[in-house]
């Protein structure tokens, strides 16, 4: 009973379990290169692999058209701040295959001056999904997706200074700003 | 209408004042190289947008050429807040980001949670989540069923579903204590258990909710202005939709039964019996008619889960995660120790990182937590549907006129507070 107790494999479904992830895995490597795939995580029943930045588009296609793979949505996809560990940020994808009803996520992690040079290119040509949460990652991780075509701030004003998500941006305290004070409270979030 | 820019499908149109139906309707043809476009702001205050959405619309006429939303109005920076909360204190932020199904949210922050902690959630509990989590989900559907219609011209919904969304509210006070966000759900179960009455109340506006259904479609479905506004207009393609990440029922009303309570079963849906209602051309009249299929079977889950539910505890007997119970505070010294630690430091979480997917009223809403090993999570991050599914607007308003736009905004049922959190 209870949450844990009643997942498991049903019949007729194949889930991602630790031995399908690695097979996954091997036919990355197989169709990128060995470098591709960093590493792949399996913890509680989620299965992730954590691929090279320049690799991601190619994995997600290869993912989402390859004969074995049919991962044919983009669940969603959010950015990560890990620090003080390095590389510290990371884009998150989660890959939904509708046809197996089974999630992979995909991970891949970057420097803050690779994620400001764009290491990592966008996937909205494969999946238009990722347009507005691409945006939104750069606005609060400051990635900047190689080739995104409208790479614009989102919900944070365009004249904004800073990126809020991030580990190292303080919280909290942040001046309200009016015409009649902008000058007086410049760079406060330093 | 000898000038050539004056003989526009949009002129003519406009010199024929007819009842009839267009032989060639003016939506969906294609902007004539001397057109003259317009482009104005929709919003961020008015009164369709249902919340502070601006929309920036490009105009022919009255036949809309281009939609952007720009969103970030009601950005508040919750999850950055989440950051800097005990795990057990952030169920109370992540209500309020998607403030017509905080259920939901709630749900999908502590299931995540319980899956990075691998605890074990009674039997009871799950029920009582599904109860409420339906009844929650047909507030927030009849929310939309009456300012949709309210749009539409129709005002009659609008206090019919508020006075039924208000019996809902009754039920959630009872149970939770709050109207509005309740914090009801905790990690490793609910907070308590239903009082004495729930039960009976709950069935007794399950019994009068199916009547109340069947006056709204008596009142919407063959309203001729409702069909004349709903059908055939705002088609997407459920390939388009899946390529857009759109989920919920916008993706139901175009024909793909992709629902996450039966094709990846959560909580206890696997023990319910329901069905997925799914529409066959995919235009707005299809949408609500998705939507309102959608409460009656709600009500059968309801009904089910308070006729069915189990007992035992209603939250984890797990002391490191959960309170212990009031008495036990009186005569245990471990109780009161573990109570204090719970309240002042809250509970550690291992590290790893969790993506909880439900099924919201919205869609596919999903929570990613990483923890780091201490009692604050390092990151919480909700995948809300209003936001994703707001990308097909454009496809859905594209060359269509500007009446269907509102139209369209009303079916697609966003709620600000989720796109922008």
């Amino acid at each position: 009973m209870g949450a844990h107790g009643r997942r498991g494999p049903k019949r007729g479904r194949r889930v991602i379990d630790a031995t399908g992830l690695e097979l996954v895995a091997w036919a990355v490597r197989e169709a990128m290169g060995e470098g591709s795939v960093r590493q792949t995580v399996f913890f509680r029943d989620q299965a992730t692999l954590d691929v090279r930045p320049d690799d991601v588009h190619n994995v997600l296609g290869f993912l989402r058209d390859a004969a074995d793979e049919c991962f044919d949505v983009l669940a969603s996809l959010h950015g990560c701040d890990y620090f003080p560990a390095e590389p510290r940020l990371a884009v998150h994808y989660q890959l939904l295959s509708t046809e197996r009803r089974e999630r992979l996520g995909v991970r891949t992690r970057l420097t803050v001056e690779q994620a400001e040079t764009g290491g990592v290119p966008t996937v909205c040509d494969l999946f238009p999904t990722a347009n507005f949460q691409e945006k939104e990652v750069f606005d609060f991780f400051g990635v900047r997706f190689e080739g995104h075509e409208d790479l614009r701030r989102l919900h944070m004003p365009e004249d904004y200074e800073g990126h809020p998500q991030r580990r190292d941006f303080p919280m909290g305290g942040e001046p309200v700003l009016y015409t009649f004070n902008e000058h007086k409270v410049p760079r406060w979030y330093e | 209408m000898s000038s050539p820019g004056l003989d526009t499908p949009y002129r003519r149109r406009e010199e024929s004042v007819t009842l009839e139906r267009l032989e060639a309707p003016l939506a969906g043809t294609q902007v004539e190289p001397d057109a003259e476009l317009f482009t104005i702001n929709m919003g961020p205050h008015h009164p369709a947008t249902h919340g502070v959405l601006r929309l920036l619309v490009t105009l022919d006429g009255e036949v809309v050429r281009d939609v952007t939303p720009l969103v970030g109005y009601v950005h508040t920076g919750i999850e950055k807040s989440c950051e800097d909360q005990q795990y057990w204190k952030v169920i109370t932020f992540v209500e309020r980001m998607d403030y017509l199904s905080y259920y939901f949210n709630a749900y999908a922050f502590c299931a995540a949670v319980e899956r990075l902690l691998d605890e074990q959630v009674p039997a009871r509990a799950q029920y009582l989540r599904v109860a409420h989590m339906e009844l929650n989900r047909i507030a927030s559907h009849l929310f939309w069923l009456g300012t949709s219609a309210l749009d539409l011209g129709a005002v009659t919904v609008l206090w019919w579903a508020l006075r039924d969304r208000d019996m809902v509210l009754d039920l959630f006070e009872m149970s939770g204590g709050q109207r509005l966000h309740p914090r009801y759900f905790q990690v490793g179960g609910v907070i308590e258990d239903i009082p004495p009455g729930w039960a009976r109340k709950c069935l007794d506006f399950v019994a009068q909710m199916r009547t109340r259904i069947d006056e709204y479609e008596a009142l919407l479905n063959e309203n001729q202005i409702f069909l004349e506004r709903l059908r055939g207009v705002g088609i997407v393609s459920k390939e388009r939709l899946k390529q857009l990440g759109v989920t919920g029922p916008l993706l139901r009303a175009s024909g793909d039964p992709w629902d996450l309570r039966k094709t990846m079963p959560y909580s206890t849906y696997e023990d319910f019996d329901f069905r997925i209602p799914v529409g066959t051309v995919g235009d707005h009249y299809d949408r609500y008619r998705v939507r309102i299929a959608e409460l009656r079977e709600s009500l059968r889950i309801i009904e089910q889960a308070v006729e069915g539910m189990p007992e035992g505890p209603f939250i984890t007997t797990n002391r490191k995660v959960a309170l212990p119970p009031r008495h036990e505070l009186a005569t245990s010294m471990e109780a009161l120790i573990h109570h204090f630690k719970l309240v002042t430091e809250g509970f550690r979480v291992p590290p790893g990182e969790a993506y909880e997917a439900i099924e919201s009223p919205r869609g596919e809403l999903g929570c990613f937590v990483v923890a780091d090993g201490s009692s604050k999570p390092a990151r919480v991050h909700m995948r809300d549907p209003s936001f994703i599914n707001l990308q097909c607007l454009h496809d859905m308003a594209e060359d269509e006129l500007i009446a269907d736009l509102i139209a369209g905004i009303a079916m697609l049922d966003p709620i600000l507070g989720g796109i922008d959190r």
